[in-house]
């Protein structure tokens, strides 16, 4: 491990030189820009395939690295040294990241092939990938915070990348904005977590704090736990900061891929994992880490339901999913390698969900109306296929990659907690019903698009397939959707893999035996699935949506998570911010006001002694000599009587 | 001589020249009063240098008229100025510095 580790800053030095180059070089790397930036993608991904082997070729006690670049910051008594881990978990992201970002690289090549500012586009990339990665390797939390922002950067600049010259324009920027300024909350919650670890622990290193997060109390614990779940609330759209996410398929659609599947969206649970110490230390943040996962997945499923829109189903479908990771990060060593798991299987098959919708929209002149849609799958065959692939994996039906990962999640959402089993009945059917409603929705979206007994499509469409560019990356990302879960699941490879990192997990039975867990959520996924057939497949779509029912509705409008945002948060900041200004104006002002007045007022009263006229001066001044000579006098002879009297 | 008497027609000349200063318009006029106060003075001083036998009130004396010749000079050159942009030499009228 130890010959190869100085490869590991080029991971990040890589896709970093490349975003300077493109972005220093201008226009005149307009040319072969695109290339550049595949290549720095690339590179990085080679990197991190030769440190993976190498850590394969380790043994399992040795496989943490802690490669040291130096002191970064020494300020009285905070030493925080630059420096990068490497371990299971770590090169698991980094493979993620660089491999499905590396695929997402090249699709853009053919996808943004008539957007004038292509290579300003692959800079960003290169960058968002940079980011990630610093994230992933930190061996800090600060030098991760970097990463984080870097991120939070990173995206909105390709949130918000056709801000000019579109009709959307307006409110792709909006987009961006609203996505940065949610993540802004949960950063908060990270500077927070930093600061109380260096007050309590005096370091905000890796080394140095998960050991000894057993020895906090659990008050501190409780705190540092929920200010990290608020962090990663914010990056992975988890309840209650997930209103972003939707907005953000503003973007090109590589970079909803990007944000979904390999960067981003990912951090979350990458935080909440590496810091799983904290977490044990602490039941309480634990538990509020599981009901916000709980909650999202639900509250991303009911909206993937309704959404009309492919991208913005798919949206609520991460949202969900990232729902199902988080729940498993907070129930322990038991969830922690399902949560990574389920992350990686979901980081391919939702790449390729999201690049065959690209694929779609580019097949269908960028029309993302599913109800536009209908009978692609004459035209589109191989993402047909892909995007077939991709949904299966998604519904969890053996043996493709997400039964593997959901299925683990599942069972460790079964297992009683602290030996309190309304939690794992609560969280076990929560995770059961989500699953269900993923069928529905998924299904739905895969009929709505390629099924269908007659096209819906707007005039003039010619649906074909595009470049090998495109669909190459699609036929891999196809591949892991339908074997990476058997690969890396069978025999609990994988659940090994992370062990170093992650602890031992104890085993315990679940509430309801495995086979009948399985068995039951195989039912109800095949059941939504079979609902949503019949509903979209099988009977007519309608072109115009029908009104629906209340719920409908209501996941429609994202469950009126903006109304509730603006009504609780943006209207009580406005009065907030009112009523400092009024205070500003009419007290203080006012106040201070006083003081020029009293002067004014006095000058006013002695101008009038300045009357203009010589003659009233002199008599001022002889009038002045008069009394001062009075007064000298009074004195002179009050001396001479004093004296006269000693 | 009683030397009171000397005091005495010193303090009337002031008082006149004073009043001369405080209640004439004419600039011409007031600065005449102001020569006759600082004449009373010059002649007080002298009264008092002749009553301690002393030369300090005569040198004192010089040094008034020294200054009262040159402050005629400037003084007649304002009023004239004044007169000339103002066709009047009322003190009255020259009062810019109203507030």
């Amino acid at each position: 491990m130890n010959d190869v580790i100085g490869l590991a800053p080029w991971l990040i030095g890589f896709p970093l030189i490349g975003a300077a180059v493109l972005l220093l070089g201008g226009r005149a790397t307009d040319r072969w820009g695109h290339w550049l930036g595949v290549l720095a993608s690339g590179a990085a991904a080679v990197v991190g395939f030769i440190l993976l082997f190498r850590m394969i070729g380790t043994p399992a006690e040795e496989r943490a690295v802690d490669h040291s670049l130096g002191t970064w910051l020494s300020a009285g008594g905070l030493d925080v040294d630059l420096g990068l881990r490497l371990d299971p978990l770590s090169m698991t992201f980094v493979v993620l990241v660089t491999f499905v970002g590396t695929l997402i690289h090249i699709y853009s090549v053919a996808y943004m092939d008539h957007d004038v500012d292509r290579r300003r586009f692959f800079a960003y990339l290169n960058l968002f990938v940079a980011a990630m990665l610093t994230l992933v390797l930190a061996d800090s939390y600060l030098l991760l915070f970097v990463g984080w922002e870097g991120v939070g950067v990173a995206s909105y600049l390709l949130i918000g990348f056709w801000d000019t010259g579109r009709p959307t324009a307006r409110e792709n920027a909006v987009a961006a904005k609203k996505a940065f300024v949610m993540n802004r909350v949960g950063d908060m919650g990270l500077i927070a977590a930093m600061a109380i670890l260096f007050a309590t622990v005096g370091s905000v290193g890796f080394a140095d704090v998960l050991p000894a997060a057993g020895g906090l109390s659990e008050g501190t614990a409780t705190a540092v736990g929920l200010c990290l779940l608020l962090a990663a609330c914010g990056k992975s759209a988890q309840f209650p900061l997930q209103a972003w996410l939707g907005d953000a398929m503003a973007g090109p659609t590589p970079v909803s891929a990007l944000i979904h599947a390999a960067t981003m969206v990912t951090a979350g649970v990458y935080l909440m994992v590496r810091s799983g110490p904290i977490l044990e230390a602490a039941p309480t943040a634990q538990l509020v880490v599981v009901v916000v996962g709980a909650v999202t997945l639900l509250f991303g499923a009911v909206v993937g339901t309704a959404k009309d829109d492919i991208k913005k189903a798919l949206a609520a479908s991460t949202m969900s999913q990232i729902g199902y990771m988080m729940l498993a990060a907070g129930l322990g060593p038991a969830g922690y390698a399902f949560a990574i798991f389920h992350l990686l299987t979901h980081g391919f098959f939702k790449a390729g969900l999201f690049l065959g919708a690209g694929a779609v929209m580019h097949a269908m002149g960028d029309q993302t109306d599913m109800r536009r849609f209908g009978g692609l799958s004459r035209f589109l065959p191989i993402t047909w296929i892909t995007m077939g692939l991709g949904w299966l994996a998604i519904l969890g039906i053996p043996p493709f990659s997400g039964y593997w990962s959901k299925d683990g999640i599942i069972e460790a959402a079964f297992i009683p907690v602290d030996g309190q089993p309304w939690r794992a009945w609560v969280f076990g059917t929560v995770a059961v019903v989500g699953a269900a409603i993923t069928a529905f929705y998924m299904t739905r979206l895969f009929f709505m698009t390629f099924g269908g007994r007659r096209p819906r499509w707007t005039e003039n469409q010619h649906p074909h397939e595009g470049s090998p560019l495109m669909w190459w990356p699609l036929v891999f990302l196809g591949v892991g959707s339908a074997g990476l879960g058997l690969v890396l699941g069978i025999g609990g490879t994988f659940t090994t893999w992370l062990e170093p990192v992650v602890g031992h997990a104890e085993h315990h039975e679940p509430v309801l035996p495995v086979p009948v867990i399985i068995g039951a959520t195989l039912v109800l996924v095949l059941l939504g699935a079979a609902l949503a057939f019949r509903m979209y497949a099988v009977q007519l779509v309608p072109e115009e949506a029908p009104r629906g029912s209340f719920l409908t509705r209501a996941a429609r409008r994202d469950l009126y998570q903006d109304a509730a945002n603006e009504t609780l948060v943006v209207l009580p900041a406005h009065g907030i911010a009112r009523l400092v200004q009024v205070g500003d104006r009419d007290v203080v002002d006012r106040g201070w006001g006083v003081l020029p007045l009293a002067v004014s007022w006095f000058g006013a009263m002695f101008r009038k002694v300045q009357t203009g006229y010589v003659r009233s001066y002199a008599a001022g001044m002889a009038g002045g000599v008069l009394v001062i000579a009075l007064v000298a006098w009074l004195v002179v002879r009050l001396g001479a009587g004093l004296g006269g009297a000693q | 001589m009683e030397i009171t008497n000397y005091v005495v027609l010193a303090a009337v000349l002031f008082a006149i020249g004073a009043t001369t200063v405080l209640l004439r318009r004419n600039a011409i006029v007031v600065f005449m009063g102001v020569e006759l106060m600082l004449n009373a003075t010059n002649l007080a001083f002298v009264t008092f240098a002749r009553l301690h036998g002393d030369l300090t009130g005569q040198v004192l004396a010089f040094f008034v008229m020294v200054v009262a010749a040159a402050e005629v000079v400037v003084g007649l050159a304002i009023i004239v100025t004044i007169f000339r942009t103002r066709r009047s030499a009322s003190v009255d009228d020259v009062n810019l510095l109203k507030g």
